[in-house]
């Protein structure tokens, strides 16, 4: 499902350049679950950021699902994004003044579903992470595990292919990062693949697939 | 990405900082609303004038002896030639033209008018009867000069209301006699007071039959001739053939100037309305400053926005989407704004209508349309600078927290 040949990020900051990723090949399956590990500054993020299209690679090529997605226009990526990616984030991002039902609605109104269907699938997604009593409920008014299930609920609605997720426990405790992780881990079940990074070794050992980054480079990869 | 949805969204942001939205509104209102009032009162002010000039008809045309103007014609027209005098023959002749209404001579002059004791300078018109109605004059009690041959010089006058108010007082002018310069005049007739109409007083006139007015002035010609034509359509024409006629009466020489009240009616029409475009442009300004407002706004807004915007990236939506979702906000803020400006100015010109009754201060729909159009304009054109660069924004950036 992804392909990656030869694939470097630099960051110019000032006079200096920043080796964020160094030549990076790493092939992975549909329906994977993977976890990233590795210090912090070793490229972790830049790595998923580039797997979601929110960023180019400087060099190298990048394919999904067989497809060459280097070179693709800001449109063309952002319709990609649209299609086939879920993020999750570590500070949930959720838009503080819509309610849980209208963040998970975003990314429908975005591709332009029609408010009925949106409806009727929002009702399924709430269902779905355990949250059909907070529909109406602002992010202010939610604990942080509620916060990032309505995150999940949200990158699950337009059935993506591919789950990414920065550091998504990071902000929980250890018993709701686990709940959460349940709830990610049913939606690769389910045929997503997944792809989180984490600094917990717990939560490292669950997944089936698990890479080490340091320095930008992949140092240990344990399905290569 | 649907319509309805980019504007629910937009109007969502707007609706969460609702003083923010309320003030860039207000600046937005307060220019849309200076350019309605502004373009109401000058185009008030350009009713009024037209209106007083319909009072004194717009169907008139003025025959003056002597050539106005000197540019165009040719070199030798202008010196050394000797004008020649406008006559009651010529006013007749005018009268024969087709599409004419009316004639009437006109000799203007000043002279004593006495009654016993009493007596005051006056105001001398020597005229015909279709002078009444061509000047558009209201006469008081008895008769106006009567109809006839215009060479004829009758020994009777109309007084104006001022001038029969310092003879008379309360007496009955009719009938009575009244001495101007050497000759005795009876009183035929007297003028309702009219009072200024403009730069020309009819209540402190004398109008007597224009043969009588050359005598007692003792000049064989005339000082205008009043032509009306018959409706507005028949004005160009008659003015034509009148400038024909009188050259060809005059030996070939074009020396009269003709003037229609139209065309003194075009030009303070054009001058009025310019200043009216005058004013409503430099109200116009503060629709800048207040695009300049919503683009300062908007700039702040993008920065505070950030971590939303590339959320919205990462959701799936374009730079177009992104840029839309601003450009709208802007919209929505310069239409309240604009809305809010036009019933401002609808309100500020009823005020202004009632202090002044006599001004018809109604806002121009082209102006209110122009300023509405203007403010969103503005909104859109200012806001292009924050939506690009929101639009352009590094999603992976925004969403990381450094
Ligand atoms: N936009 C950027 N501009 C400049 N340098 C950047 C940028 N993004 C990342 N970097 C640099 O690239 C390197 C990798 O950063 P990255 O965020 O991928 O690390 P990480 O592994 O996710 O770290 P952490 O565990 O702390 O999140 C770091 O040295 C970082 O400073
Ligand atoms: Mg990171």
């Amino acid at each position: 499902m992804i392909q990656l040949d030869q694939v470097s990020r630099t960051f110019e900051v000032g006079e200096q350049q920043v080796l964020a990723l160094r030549e990076v090949n790493l092939s992975i399956a549909a329906g994977e679950y993977i976890a990233i590990m590795g210090p912090s500054g070793s490229g972790k993020s830049t790595l998923l950021n580039l797997l979601g299209l929110l960023d180019r690679p400087s060099s190298g090529r990048y394919s999904l699902d067989g497809r060459d997605v280097t070179g693709l226009n800001e449109a063309e990526s952002a319709r990609v994004r649209r299609e086939k990616i879920g993020f999750v984030f570590q500070f949930f991002h959720l838009v503080p003044r819509l309610d849980a039902a209208a963040n998970i609605a975003l990314p429908l109104v975005l591709a332009g579903i029609a408010p009925a269907e949106r409806k009727q699938r929002v009702a399924q997604l709430l269902a779905d992470v355990g949250l059909s009593e907070r529909a109406d409920h602002l992010p202010s008014q939610l604990s942080g595990g509620q916060l990032q299930r309505v995150a999940i609920a949200r990158a699950m609605s337009m059935h993506p292919a591919l789950l990414l997720a920065d550091e998504p426990t990071g902000n929980l405790d250890r018993a709701t990062g686990r709940e959460v992780m349940g709830v990610l881990e049913g939606l690769n079940q389910r045929g997503a693949t997944l792809i989180v990074i984490t600094h917990d070794q717990e939560i490292g050992a669950r997944a089936r697939r698990r890479i080490v980054m340091e320095d930008g480079r992949v140092i240990s990869d344990n399905a290569a | 990405m649907r319509l309805v949805d980019t504007f629910s969204l937009a109007w969502g942001t707007l609706a969460q900082q609702p003083r923010r939205t309320a003030l860039i509104g207000l600046a937005m209102s307060i220019g849309v609303g200076a350019v309605v009032v502004l373009t109401a009162l000058g185009e008030g002010a350009r009713g009024y004038v037209l209106e007083q000039f319909a009072g004194l008809g717009t169907n008139l045309i003025i025959v003056i002896p002597g050539r106005a103007e000197t540019t165009g014609a040719a070199p030798g027209v202008l010196s050394g030639q000797s004008t020649r005098d406008l006559t009651l023959d010529d006013a007749n002749a005018v009268a024969r033209i087709p599409w004419v209404n009316d004639v009437a001579p006109l000799n203007v002059g000043s002279a004593q008018v006495t009654r016993g004791s009493l007596g005051r300078e006056a105001v001398l018109l020597g005229s015909t009867a279709p002078l009444l109605t061509i000047r558009h004059m209201h006469l008081g009690i008895g008769h106006f000069l009567p109809p006839g041959p215009s060479d004829q010089a009758l020994p009777v006058c109309v007084l104006g209301d001022k001038i029969r108010r310092e003879l008379f007082g309360n007496a009955n002018p009719l009938g009575g006699w009244v001495r101007i310069g050497d000759r005795r005049f009876r009183v035929i007739g007297t003028l309702a007071a009219q009072g200024q109409q403009m730069g020309f007083n009819t209540d402190e006139v004398v109008v007597i039959p224009v043969a009588a007015a050359q005598q007692l002035l003792n000049t064989p010609s005339l000082f205008r001739i009043l032509i009306e034509a018959r409706g507005r359509a028949a004005v160009q024409r008659v003015k034509e053939d009148t400038l024909a006629l009188l050259k060809t009466r005059h030996e070939g020489e074009a020396d009269v100037t003709v003037i229609t009240q139209d065309a003194v009616l075009a030009t303070f029409d054009r001058i009025l309305t310019a200043l009216t475009l005058a004013v409503g442009g430099i109200a116009a300004i503060s629709l800048g400053v207040a695009g300049v407002l919503i683009m300062n706004v908007m700039l702040v807004s993008v920065a505070q926005r950030r971590a939303e915007i590339g959320l919205l990236k990462a959701l799936g939506a374009s730079g177009g989407n992104v840029r839309a979702l601003f450009l709208v906000e802007a919209g929505l803020i310069a239409s309240l704004g604009a809305a809010g400006g036009v019933v401002l100015g609808f309100a500020a010109s009823f005020t202004l209508g009632r202090v002044y009754p006599q001004l018809p201060i109604v806002p121009p729909l082209w102006a209110v349309t122009a300023a509405v159009a203007t403010a969103i304009l503005a909104g859109l054109l200012f806001a292009w600078l924050p939506a690009r660069r929101a639009a352009k924004l590094d999603a992976a950036l925004s969403l990381t927290r450094r």
